[in-house]
């Protein structure tokens, strides 16, 4: 028994006995469906501010975007909303745009793999250690993203251009100087960088709240740290394994920013493909109907993963 | 509890090494970009001698300064009316059942899956047309600027602070709150003694996320905003064109001092949160704290 | 899945909804201008007087392209405001004025201003109110891009060209965009070469490469342009159009393809200027101008053309391209610009084969696409 719980009785018996029928009436079905539909009601309100907003400032302007897709472009450019016709979807299949988009999943893919591999052990570590330290860890993972994130990535660009530290300390070694700016490895280690924190996160939480002593008990019966690691660790952190899978797959699809500056822009990726139909071809029918081919994709491994892994994030 | 776990020998210091080889990483451009930024040169990449010239600068550019205002201002309010909005859908979306639960589920995730650019477009068609409207129907003269960033920053931040609130609310332990119910405290009451302060953190922690997405933005704030309204991240990218200067590195190791200062005062609130949440293991406290009010 | 579909489902209503109500997006498809519209006596700002002013100036310009001392000095003078607002590119630009923007000043390029004259977005140099207008040398008056009447008023030219660092490319390289695209040639070249990111500069050097005019629209000359730069990338270490001038002084690259003002700033900059050269290849190059513009849905007019009129005063306009390191389109202001920048473009207008980029309608799909495949 709780230490709380005989002081709760106690108190319990020491209030007066209610009186008021409202409260002491015995329940009834239709008691029940009433309180239940206050329930929703006052769910409903709750929910109606951001509800009203979304819909407003996301769901309308998408739908507008949405109608662009079928839209026309005229010879200036302008988006012309007649002659609807389905060429820009049609163009999706073409064999151009199944290679960038390809890539763009490739890249995304391997960022989401590499960020999962090196944040789980992290994430293990800061979980495992005492309160106070698990927040200044934590603390210090994101105060490197408080920075500009322009200037994080030019700063990268120094570090892996050929007069860079890296290059240097080969040198110094008594190797050649090495350029790993405008590669793909660059463009991977910018990605992984400015992702992690989104993956580190959502595996701590997952990592944190776990009931650890299912493992003590694992242990218990013999199991070794690796074995009960495999079949207790890992299937209880998957929803944090998912979270950050997601928060990670996601932008890196549509990434441009990142893949220009760090990989020379020597590849098309979709983000950048993307925003060169909106800006330099303003062709925006065609880049309304690529950004509802990536919102489509990354809706299907959104499903995907929830259905593989965890109720919610 | 999670250190009685603790793995043993070398596999903790291999987790260590890890740990610091990650850190490593995450500050190895910080260190180079704080540095650079007492650079006297005027290229970024090249280190002549160290001075606080950049600093002086700073503080004089006028337009530097503007841009850094604007951040503020918009961060400011976006990070408040989102956090409040988001907090109110994720309770909505974890703990009651209502019609359209199921879309507006959906919806809230639409923030998080659309590419930058589709969302900057589609801000900057609707707000156009939308003011063009609100002109003709009831004379209402609005103008793209502050308070359209603002608008859109609300827009995206809502989804991130929900889904950090909803997975702390996820975790946390119903029978509270029906505890709460079961000593006659009322809706309110419970929200406000129970709900509020254990999720706390996860509140702190979308804060926090929105805060951090509003003053990175860059795609977005660009097409929405208008005639004096640029802020920093977009004046940074419009610089890039005509030469990156160690100006920038020394607005950013300011910036990233600030926020480091401001993580510290919300750590004390934080402190402060959960010795309120301490005292929920003290019932006769808590009726005494609902009867009084 | 099925919360998805009816998700999609009311996306679909909305949009039909909306699309139903809203009437035309994007500006008029018939070549109306967007809100804000002109005044009834017909052109916006035509009865403006010299020297008048009514109200502060939405100044919306390429970043780090006007000296902020002329424009407090011009603050002083007339007692109004002048609110600086940046963009990045001719196409972004376009955008926020098709979705219907509001500025009272804007600096496009030369296709932009042809572009946008088509669609009904400028109105008028009002001459009165801008005498200076005169001080524009011949060559900038009467532009493909804007035959009379002028739309435009000529801000800075420059042209588009290589930058090369002779210390690790030697003395005897060709004046060519081989130094570009021939692998034979790049493969030597210590960190690649560096071209400019954008589908009309990058075909277009191409196409002079092979003889065609960067304008061209023939499908065959584009593929073969587009297969020249394919099988360039070898050497080519980045698509650059931001960090050309950075790159090329730091030693990242050998060779960088970029604007003009940019490459003097840069290599003056440099602790050996000597190592360096801006070369005009000698096919030909992109001569570009950017031009001050009055959108047709201005609302300080007055203000925006006496600007235009103070920019295009001779000493102002001297004092401008000592700032930016451009090139001055104005002819009284030449006796007052610094020797170096006069040397510096003075060979412009007797290089062979130099084009301004004009406007080709849908091909501009093609050189976006074409450019995309180039990069493989």
């Amino acid at each position: 028994m709780e230490p709380g719980g005989r002081q709760t009785g106690d108190l319990l018996m020491a209030a007066p006995p209610i009186t008021d029928p409202e409260v002491t009436a015995p329940v009834t079905p239709e008691l029940e469906h009433a309180a239940e539909k206050a329930e929703a009601r006052r769910g409903f309100l709750i929910a109606l501010p951001s509800f009203f907003y979304l819909v407003l400032l996301f769901v309308i302007p998408l739908g507008l975007v949405f109608v662009y897709s079928f839209a026309t472009r005229d010879s200036t450019g302008l988006t012309v909303l007649e002659d609807w016709n389905l060429e820009s979807y049609k163009r999706l299949f073409s064999a151009e745009v199944l290679e960038i988009f390809l890539r763009s999943l490739v890249l995304a893919i391997l960022t989401t793999v590499i960020c999962l591999v090196v944040c789980y052990p992290f994430a293990f570590y800061i979980a495992t250690r005492t309160p106070r330290v698990r927040n200044v860890l934590l603390i210090l993972v994101m105060i490197p993203f408080w920075s500009n994130f322009l200037v994080r990535t030019y700063a990268w660009r120094v570090l892996l251009g050929s007069e860079g530290p890296l290059s240097q300390l080969s040198v110094l070694l008594g190797g050649e100087p090495f350029r790993l700016l405008f590669t793909n490895v660059a463009v991977l280690i910018g990605l992984v960088y400015g992702f992690m924190p989104f993956m580190v996160l959502p595996l701590y939480a997952a990592l944190e709240r776990m009931d650890w002593r299912l493992v003590e008990a694992a242990r218990d019966l013999y199991a070794d740290g690796w074995t009960a690691f495999r079949k207790v660790t890992l299937p209880l952190s998957m929803p944090g394994v998912v979270a950050g899978s997601i928060l990670v797959f996601i932008p890196s699809l549509g990434a441009y920013v990142t893949p220009a500056l760090l990989g020379g822009a020597r590849t098309v990726q979709m983000g950048d493909y993307i925003v060169s139909q909106f800006l330099a071809a303003r062709n925006w029918p065609f880049g309304s109907a690529l950004s509802f081919a990536v919102m489509f994709v990354m809706l299907l491994a959104t499903i995907f993963y929830f259905r593989a892994g965890a109720k919610t994030l | 509890m999670n250190e009685g776990t603790r793995p043993r020998g070398w596999v903790d210091r291999l987790l260590a090494l890890n740990a610091w080889v990650v850190y490593l990483f995450f500050y190895a451009p910080i260190i180079l970009l704080i540095a650079f930024s007492f650079n006297d040169n005027d290229n970024v990449g090249i280190w002549t001698q160290p001075s606080l010239r950049w600093y002086g600068e700073m503080f004089q550019d006028e337009r530097v300064m503007g841009a850094l205002r604007n951040s503020l201002i918009v961060a400011f309010f976006a990070t408040i009316v989102s956090t409040v909005l988001g907090t109110m859908l994720a309770i909505a979306l974890e703990r009651y059942r209502f019609r359209g639960r199921g879309t507006l589920d959906g919806i809230a995730y639409l923030p998080i899956i659309i590419p930058d650019v589709t969302m900057a477009v589609m801000l900057l068609i609707f707000f156009f047309q939308a003011f063009g409207m609100l002109d003709d129907a009831l004379g209402i003269n609005l103008s793209a600027g502050l308070l359209t960033i603002t608008l859109a920053h609300i827009a995206f931040c809502i989804s991130f602070v929900a889904i950090v609130v909803r997975a702390r609310l996820s975790q946390l332990d119903s029978s509270l709150e029906e505890a709460a119910a079961d000593l006659y405290a009322n809706r309110w009451q419970a929200f406000r003694k129970v709900t509020l302060p254990l999720i706390a953190p996860g509140v702190a922690g979308g804060a926090l996320l929105a805060l951090t997405l509003s003053l990175d933005d860059v795609v977005v704030t660009q097409f929405v905003s208008g005639a004096g309204s640029t802020t920093l991240p977009v004046y940074v990218f419009g610089l890039v064109r005509r030469g990156v200067t160690p100006l920038i590195n020394a607005v950013s190791t300011v910036m990233l001092v600030a926020s480091m200062v401001l993580v510290g005062i919300s750590l004390g609130f934080q402190r402060g949160a959960e010795a309120r949440g301490q005292r929920l293991a003290d019932p006769e406290g808590l009726l005494e704290e609902i009867s009084a009010d | 899945m099925r919360r998805m579909a009816r998700l999609f489902a009311s996306i679909m209503v909305f949009a039909l909804l909306v699309a139903a109500c809203g009437g035309d997006e994007g500006g008029g498809s018939d070549g109306t201008t967007a809100e804000g519209g002109e005044s009834p006596a017909g052109a916006t700002g035509a009865d403006c007087a010299l020297d008048q002013v009514d109200g502060d100036l939405n100044f919306y310009n390429w970043s780090e392209y006007m000296d902020p001392e002329l424009v407090t000095a011009f603050e002083e003078q007339y007692s109004v405001d002048v609110v600086e607002d940046f963009y990045e590119s001719n196409e972004a630009l376009l955008a926020q004025m098709q979705a219907g923007a509001v500025y009272d000043l804007i600096v496009p390029s030369d296709y932009m201003v042809g572009i946008m004259i088509d669609t009904g977005l400028l109105a008028p140099v009002n001459t009165t109110a801008v005498p200076n207008i005169g001080n524009l040398a011949a060559q900038f008056t009467e532009l493909p891009y804007d035959p009379g009447p002028g739309y435009s008023a000529a801000y800075q030219y420059g042209t588009t060209g290589l930058g090369v660092n002779v210390s690790v490319v030697g003395d005897d390289f060709p004046r060519s965009w081989d130094l570009l695209f021939d692998p034979e040639l790049t493969a030597d070249f210590p960190g690649g070469v560096s071209v400019l990111n954008d589908p009309r500069e990058a075909m277009g050097a191409a196409l002079k490469n092979l003889g065609y005019s960067l304008n061209d629209t023939d499908l065959a000359h584009l593929q073969e342009a587009s297969d020249l730069i394919s099988a360039g990338m070898g050497g080519i270490a980045t698509f650059d159009s931001d960090q050309y001038d950075e790159a090329l002084v730091a030693g990242e690259v050998a060779v960088s393809h970029g604007y003009s003002g940019n490459m003097i700033v840069g290599i003056g900059g440099a602790e050996n200027p000597d190592d360096f050269e801006y070369v005009l290849p000698e096919e030909g190059a992109t001569l570009w101008i950017d031009n001050m513009a009055v959108p047709a849905n201005a609302e300080h007019p007055c203000t925006a053309f006496t600007f235009m009129n103070y920019v295009l005063d001779a000493e102002n306009g001297a004092t401008l391209t000592n700032w930016n390191y451009y090139g001055t389109p104005n002819e009284a202001a030449a006796e007052f610009v610094d020797q170096e920048v006069i040397d510096f473009y003075a060979p412009t207008f007797d290089a062979e084969g130099l084009e301004i980029i004009e406007d080709t309608g849908d091909y501009e799909i093609n050189f976006t696409d074409y450019f995309a495949t180039a990069k493989g």
